[in-house]
């Protein structure tokens, strides 16, 4: 039974979808997917985890603040000693910081945020984008030990069925440790992960512009707001909302941009969405090109009015 | 302290992509090259760390001759030494091997703290600088917006996906540094003139076979045409029956 690592980020027993979804690559593989999950609680993800595909789960005991080289070594001594042929993760901040730890300590060329993955004859081949999705790259690892990161929002979660095994190890620990995260509140998506994502851009005139940005966000219950660099620089936004090239990448079910032109940079983080939106004053703006829908006019007019429209669809489903 | 620079050309981020007549790989011609957006900030680091703690900043690159331009560049901006292992087919390199060769030129110099980039804006792969801490042996903190350093350890903030984590790491260490953790100086006249009379090392990486066989480079699909639902407000309702009925996805 070869096996393939996959790395579970969770909250207290309660896995990230990202995390699933890499889950879900795995088991599409048809190679045994072992997961392993570290920190308080992570015995309690073996029942969602087993639900969505994993036949074990490794626990990754007395790590109570995430260390990430010591967690890189708890990886790479579960890769070992399960004779794992694969290590994957969630594209995520998290995951992308193990990865290159991992492929590291492995000696193994790593491939970062994989659109796609097949296991074929014993080969990994990956599909990920280069120069900011302006190319696409299909590429296979030639090292012992395939690692990779997956993109979110882009695998399928798989459903599995028994009970998981579960093992225990202690961490062998690390000597960068995390004291404390200001955690950003569990209302608030991470534009990366949400299914919707609603960015505003100068468009917006003003910080308090991003009011109706919000109120939209909201009325759609699973989005999260982003925003273009122009706003990000100007201040009025934070830049982890910050979409494009020197943002984040985002392939949300549902992309809405509002008061953005669309330069190349923007359109780098934001083009593999699966439907996009656009809601600009200019009829000539380079967003309509990428844009599935468009609405031409006043932000101010019209994103309140789609908001009422949205609460009115959510509340009629 | 000895402190270095990781820095790489990146196409502008404006670039013209087209695919290379072997299929595999990126057509070159016509590209115009710049240190890539968040190396910027590793030498801003680098020099500031200096200025607070004393020492010496080596810019350090992996790639071919022409990166002299902007290795001068930061050499006028603070930056002691500058070294380019030279590699013709370094746009082909993989992380693995690029991180070795830093690693290996790392070790050479006597290095005690490393700056990189989050992520190149070429490959996008934000591994090189996690990867050469591996190969070092020495401790990582990536995505960095907020660094405090003392002789020995310091602290920094990284953003993440549930909000920001205070991180504290021993030195000797690798830093990979975020848009927000500094704002890179424009070279002084008086630092132009210096580095003109600096000398840029040039050297061979050392040797190390490629891990990844790329098959294939292809411009992605186009999305398909889109329309404009409407004008105003009054095409609010055309755009939610587009959503829900179309596009499925309200
Ligand atoms: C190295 C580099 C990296 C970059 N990285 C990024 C990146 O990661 N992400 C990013 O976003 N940008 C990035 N940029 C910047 C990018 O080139 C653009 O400058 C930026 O995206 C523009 O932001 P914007 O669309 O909000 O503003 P603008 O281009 O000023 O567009 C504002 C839009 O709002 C519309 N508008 C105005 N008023 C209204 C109204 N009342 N109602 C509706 N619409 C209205 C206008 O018609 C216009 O189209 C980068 C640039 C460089 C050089
Ligand atoms: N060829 C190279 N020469 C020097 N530094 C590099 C090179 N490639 C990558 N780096 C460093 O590693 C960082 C991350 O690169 P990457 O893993 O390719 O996204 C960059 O920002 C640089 O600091």
């Amino acid at each position: 039974m070869t096996s393939i690592l996959v790395f579970v980020e969770h909250k207290n027993g309660a896995p990230r979808r990202a995390s699933l979804e890499a889950l879900g690559a795995a088991c599409a593989t048809g190679l045994t997917p072992i997961a392993l999950a570290t920190g308080p609680g992570a015995a309690n993800a073996a029942a969602p985890l087993s639900a969505a595909g994993a036949k074990k789960l490794v626990v990754v005991t007395g790590a109570d603040s995430y260390s990430p080289d010591g967690a890189a070594a708890d990886v790479v001594a579960a890769v070992k000693s399960h004779g794992a042929v694969a290590f994957l993760a969630a594209a995520s901040s998290t995951g992308k910081d193990l990865l290159g730890r991992v492929a590291g300590l492995l000696d193994c060329a790593p491939l970062s945020d994989c659109t796609s993955l097949t296991y074929a004859g014993g080969t990994f081949t990956v599909q990920r984008p280069i120069l900011a999705g302006k190319a696409i790259v299909t590429a296979q690892s030639q090292s012992a030990i395939f690692c990779a990161t997956l993109r979110p929002n882009t695998f399928a979660v798989a459903t599995g069925s028994g009970s998981a095994e579960v093992v225990s190890v202690a961490s062998a620990g690390g000597k960068v440790t995390v004291t404390g995260v200001a955690a950003k509140g569990d209302a608030k998506l991470d534009v990366k992960e949400a299914p919707v994502v609603v960015s505003g851009g100068r468009g917006l005139r003003e910080a308090a512009g991003f009011k109706i940005v919000e109120d939209l966000a909201s009325a759609f219950g699973n989005a999260a707001v982003g925003a273009s660099r122009a706003v990000v620089d100007s201040h009025w936004r934070p830049h982890g909302e910050q979409v494009g090239q020197t943002g984040k990448t985002v392939a949300p079910q549902l992309y809405i941009a509002v008061g953005i032109s669309g330069a190349i940079q923007h359109l780098a983080g934001m083009r593999t969405s699966k439907v996009i939106v656009a809601i600009n004053k200019d009829a000539a703006a380079p967003i309509f090109k990428v844009a599935d829908y468009g609405i031409v006019g006043d932000a101010f007019e019209i994103v309140p009015a789609l908001t009422e429209a949205v609460k009115k669809a959510k509340a009629a489903n | 302290m000895k402190i270095i620079a990781c820095v790489k050309r990146v196409p502008l981020t404006d670039a013209q992509v087209k695919v290379g007549a072997d299929g595999a790989s990126i057509d070159s011609t016509g590209l115009v090259y710049s240190l890539s957006f968040y190396d910027d900030l590793a030498v801003e680091e680098a020099i500031k760390t200096k200025e607070k703690l004393g020492g010496e900043v080596t810019v350090l690159t992996l790639g071919s001759s022409d990166a002299s331009k902007e290795l001068r560049e930061c050499l006028a901006k603070g930056a002691d030494n500058a070294t380019i292992l030279l590699d013709p087919n370094w746009a082909a390199r993989d992380a693995r091997s690029t991180a070795k060769a830093l690693a290996a030129r790392v070790k050479e110099l006597g290095g005690e703290l490393v700056f990189c980039g989050r992520v190149a804006t070429d490959r996008d792969q934000s591994a090189v600088g996690p990867m050469l801490s591996a190969y070092l042996g020495w401790a990582c903190v990536t995505d960095v917006i907020k660094l405090e350093l003392t002789a020995t350890g310091g602290t920094a903030q990284r953003e993440t996906e549930s909000g920001i984590e205070t991180v504290s790491f021993p030195l000797p260490a690798v830093i990979t540094c975020d848009k927000g953790l500094n704002e890179p100086r424009l070279a002084g006249l008086k630092g132009i003139m210096a580095a003109k009379k600096k000398t840029i090392d040039e050297t061979a990486p050392v040797a190390v076979d490629a891990a990844v066989k790329v098959l294939k480079v292809e411009l992605p699909a186009a999305r398909k045409a889109g329309r404009i639902v409407g004008e105003g407000a009054a095409a609010v309702p055309a755009l939610i029956d587009a959503l829900r009925n179309e596009a499925k996805v309200l």
